[in-house]
């Protein structure tokens, strides 16, 4: 890889704090994204996925904290930089969209001065110049008539729509990286390719990078160059998009390709659901020693139950983190 | 908005005939009430005459009919007492009565919501656990207990304020008589709030709000307000008829020339139509402070308007 | 930890409170209405008269102690009355619907549109002053909340499995909703009726305080302060002693409604604390 990366992290670790303790909920993350990049990071509900890109934002909130690793940005370290320069980064070079577009935005203020206080932060403008490019924000999310929309309230618009103002949020200030946490998980389908679609172009016109999180490895492997799975708070896979599709060397991985639905399979199985992986992802205080998916892991020996397994580098490029990856 | 309006001062009709209802069965229809308290005298003729003066011979009916008739045209009635209209009687309290359920409530929103704000942004903070402390002290308090007290402090001990009475109507003699009155709603306000903010900062569009990289102050300025807005206001609205109840205390106490004395002091003589008057004015007051409360919420929260 | 801590200072206090007014006649030193004496007049508190006396010589402690009686009496009763009708009222309402509904609510929302102690001082105006006049002038005023929640909690029970079991079994309706439906609503009764009591021994003492209570002689708090009110500038510790009663009474029902909240009506913690 060439340069220095936009976003690097190091041995991340956040720490569930509970009454008597603390519990790792992600540990040992590492990862990189280049500039106008675009990454994602899949994994089932509870895997660590979420709470890892809001590491990377700094919005962790109690229970929640960072228990050790480093977050550089540009090359600085984030956790090291006083608060107001945190904030001065987020929302304006860093920022984020959210998977509910209902309740992700303020039910009583309009969506254009909710657009419009991004240039009020971070660019010193004037409500009213912030309002007038908040018109035009909307516009570029392709929003019909942006100069009445403005003035609505998010119940007044669809949900695709309301979306499409979270993206207008986010593209405010020209961000240098995009998280996107399920960004259309809660949409209709029909609506699900266009918001993608949008995000897509508007990132790629502008350089932006994009950091995509999903349960859904088909959307994030159409959406980003490269891929991280996660699993019980641990990297599991990270590879190039292509070949994770074609080889993937993990059996959770494999466990994944093999549960998407694919044409032609689908009509001569009769059903949607395909193979799914057995068992449930193991809860935050209860990670199994070993390997973390050992329990429900085809390939398990006794090896799995005990040790667990370092990083392997592939040679086709990527990692992989299993005692007898493909 | 008209519309919304509309409906609403339409849906409060049915419950002021029933309040004009309820007052009227109560004090002309319960047998032997007025007559026998009225005066000692039993002559049965005397009874007869009075009857008839006051159209008491009359069936119920008739006389209902004949009440709301006379209401709606503003008459209330002439006073048993000082043969005044109610309605003059009446006009005259309004004013010093507004004028202290006013400062009551707006001493209660301006010490109860801050101190509910400050005691959410720190829940368990030192703050936070003396605003609870106070604010379930003064919901256990009697009213005219810590007008007592807050009397012989300020008025009697210290000599800053005038222990009673209305005087040229200026503000020190209102201060006491409000704070006493809004001691309870500042506490009930305090909780509320509290409890509002500390929901809505869990709320999504907070982490937004957050994710924008607005500081904290901003987050709670810009988007934590106006939603907390809400909720503050729905207490308000409740907090108006504990208040206009309480008021008859505190003016009693203060002996502050209001609504409220009026009632007290017409009971006490069993002077009925003031006593129909007055709560027929205080339940009057009530219903309006709510239907502006409702309004008010239209105007906060948009979702209410187009509903 | 709270919770504990709000259980055991309310109950302590409201247990007091009940305890001084049994034994009033044991604890206290003179008969609170006889023992009038003109020479002991208006003595500060003292180790021989413990709250002081008042402007007719009679020792406040022992009015203090019988005052329990009234403000316990009415604060308990009343409330009784009070959940009585609400939750027949609410319980019938919730539970057969229709007409009758319609009814019960327009009754609520009359009774939430008059606030509750003007309504008092109006029954108090018809019936007179006195123990009786309070119990049903304070009774039949604060039964809206009850109602609204019995009818609530009747409406969304009715449409439950062993409600339609017992429906089908042949179980009469008044016995379905008092074995069924009222056993599992009792919680939140319970604890709207405690803060509820509160709420009645604040508003006697008020009627009391306004010369609409018990008749003055015998000794109620807020009467008690009505008096002090005019002797505060010769004997201002006849305004504390009766009035550290009603808050001490009234602050441990608060705080045993909140902690009885806890343990029986936990849905509502998050939302109201």
């Amino acid at each position: 890889m060439t340069g220095s990366p936009l976003i690097e992290v190091e041995d991340l670790r956040i720490d569930l704090n509970h009454g008597s303790g603390q519990v790792p909920a992600v540990e040992g993350v590492s990862f990189r994204i280049d500039r106008g990049e675009t990454f994602g990071l899949v994994g089932e509900s509870g895997c660590g996925k979420s709470i890892t890109a809001l590491a990377l934002i700094g919005l962790l909130r109690p229970p929640l904290s960072i228990g050790g690793g480093v977050i550089r940005f540009e090359g600085r370290e984030i956790q090291r930089l006083p608060a107001a320069r945190q904030r001065a980064l987020r929302g304006n070079r860093i920022a984020m969209i959210f998977q509910e577009p209902m309740t992700a935005l303020n039910p009583v203020s309009p969506v254009g001065r909710q657009i419009a206080e991004m240039f009020v932060l971070h660019q010193g403008k004037s409500w009213r110049e912030a309002d007038q490019l908040a018109v035009e924000a909307l516009a570029s999310v392709r929003v019909p008539a942006p100069q009445r929309r403005v003035k609505d309230y998010p119940h007044q618009l669809s949900g695709g729509m309301r979306q499409r103002v979270m993206i207008a949020i986010a593209l405010a200030c020209g961000p240098d990286l995009l998280i996107a946490d399920e960004p259309t998980t809660a949409l209709d389908v029909t609506v699900q390719a266009e918001i993608i679609e949008l995000m897509r172009n508007l990132c790629a016109e502008r350089g932006t990078a994009i950091l995509m999180i999903s349960h859904d490895l088909g959307l994030v492997a159409n959406v980003c160059r490269r891929v991280a799975v996660m699993y019980a708070g641990r990297i599991v896979e990270e590879r190039g998009s292509a070949d994770i599709f074609r080889a993937p060397s993990h059996p959770y991985t494999q466990g994944l390709v093999d549960s998407l639905p694919r044409l032609g399979s689908r009509a001569a199985l009769g059903r949607t659901r395909l193979q799914e992986i057995a068992g449930v992802v193991p809860a935050i205080t209860a990670f199994p020693d070993g390997c973390r998916f050992n329990p429900r892991c085809p390939k398990a020996t006794d090896i799995c139950r005990t040790t667990a397994p370092e990083t392997t580098w592939l040679e086709a490029g990527g990692l992989v983190r299993c005692h007898h990856h493909a | 908005m008209l519309s919304f309006l509309i409906r609403r001062l339409l849906q409060t009709v049915p419950t002021v005939l029933a309040v004009v209802m309820l007052v009227f069965v109560l004090f002309s229809v319960v047998p032997g009430s007025i007559i026998s308290t009225m005066s000692d005298d039993s002559d049965p003729q005397v009874e007869a005459r009075m009857k008839k003066q006051l159209g008491l011979d009359e069936p119920v009916y008739m006389r209902f009919g004949a009440y709301v008739a006379k209401l709606a045209t503003g008459d209330f009635g002439t006073s048993f007492r000082t043969r005044e209209p109610v309605t003059t009687m009446i006009a005259k309290r309004m004013g010093p009565t507004l004028q202290l359920i006013f400062a009551s409530m707006a001493f209660a929103v301006v010490v109860g919501v801050p101190l509910g704000f400050v005691a959410a942004l720190r829940p368990g903070g030192i703050v936070d656990s003396a605003a609870m402390v106070v604010a379930v002290s003064g919901l256990s308090m009697a009213k005219f207990w810590l007008g007592l007290l807050l009397m012989y402090l300020f008025a009697l001990k210290l000599g800053w304020l005038p222990s009673f009475g209305y005087g040229d109507g200026g503000l020190k003699y209102l201060i006491l008589p409000a704070v006493t009155l809004g001691v309870s709603p500042m506490a009930l306000l305090a909780r509320t709030t509290r409890a509002a903010v500390l929901e809505i900062m869990t709320a999504d569009f907070v982490r937004t709000a957050r994710s924008k990289g607005m500081s904290e102050t901003r987050v709670v300025k810009w988007h934590v307000m106006r939603n907390a807005l809400v909720l503050i206001l729905t207490t308000m609205g409740l907090q108006f008829g504990a208040l206009m109840g309480q008021a008859v205390v505190v003016e009693k106490l203060f002996s502050w020339p209001g609504i409220g004395s009026l009632l007290v002091d017409s009971v006490l003589q069993r002077d009925i139509p003031a006593v129909q008057g007055s709560i027929l004015v205080v339940v009057l007051f009530f219903l309006a402070i709510n239907l502006l409360i409702d309004v008010l919420y239209g105007v906060i929260d948009p979702r209410i308007r187009y509903a | 930890m709270k919770l504990r801590a709000n259980l055991v200072i309310g109950g302590s206090l409201f247990a007091l409170a009940i305890v001084v007014g049994l034994l009033a006649p044991w604890l206290a030193h003179t008969d609170p209405v006889m023992d009038a004496n003109l020479m002991n007049a208006e003595e500060p508190p003292s180790w021989t008269w413990w709250f002081g006396t008042d402007g007719q010589g009679r020792d406040i402690y022992s009015r203090v102690l019988y005052g329990a009686r009234v403000s316990l009496t009415v604060g308990i009763v009343s409330q009784l009355i009070n959940s009585v009708i609400g939750v027949a009222l609410g319980l019938s309402a919730g539970y057969f619907g229709g007409w009758w509904d319609d009814v019960v609510n327009g009754l609520t929302n009359l009774m939430l549109a008059i606030p509750s102690l003007i309504f008092a001082l109006a029954i108090m105006a018809v019936l007179g002053p006195g123990l009786t006049s309070l119990l049903i002038a304070l009774g039949l005023t604060n039964w809206s909340f009850t109602c609204r929640l019995a009818r609530a909690s009747a409406l969304s029970l009715r449409s439950q499995g062993y409600v339609q079991a017992a429906t089908v079994l042949g179980y009469g309706d008044v016995r379905i909703m008092i074995t069924q439906l009222l056993p599992n609503m009792l919680g939140p009764i319970v604890v709207i009726g405690t803060l509820g009591m509160g709420s009645a021994v604040l508003s006697e003492a008020a009627l009391s305080f306004l010369g609409l209570g018990v008749r003055p002689p015998f000794p109620s708090w807020g009467s008690m302060l009505s008096e002090a009110r005019d002797q505060i500038t010769t004997a201002p510790w006849l305004s504390v002693f009766p009035g550290l009663a009603i808050f001490l009474t009234v602050l441990g029902l608060n705080l045993l409604g909140d902690g009885l909240r806890d343990i029986l009506d936990p849905q509502s913690r998050s939302r109201r604390t």
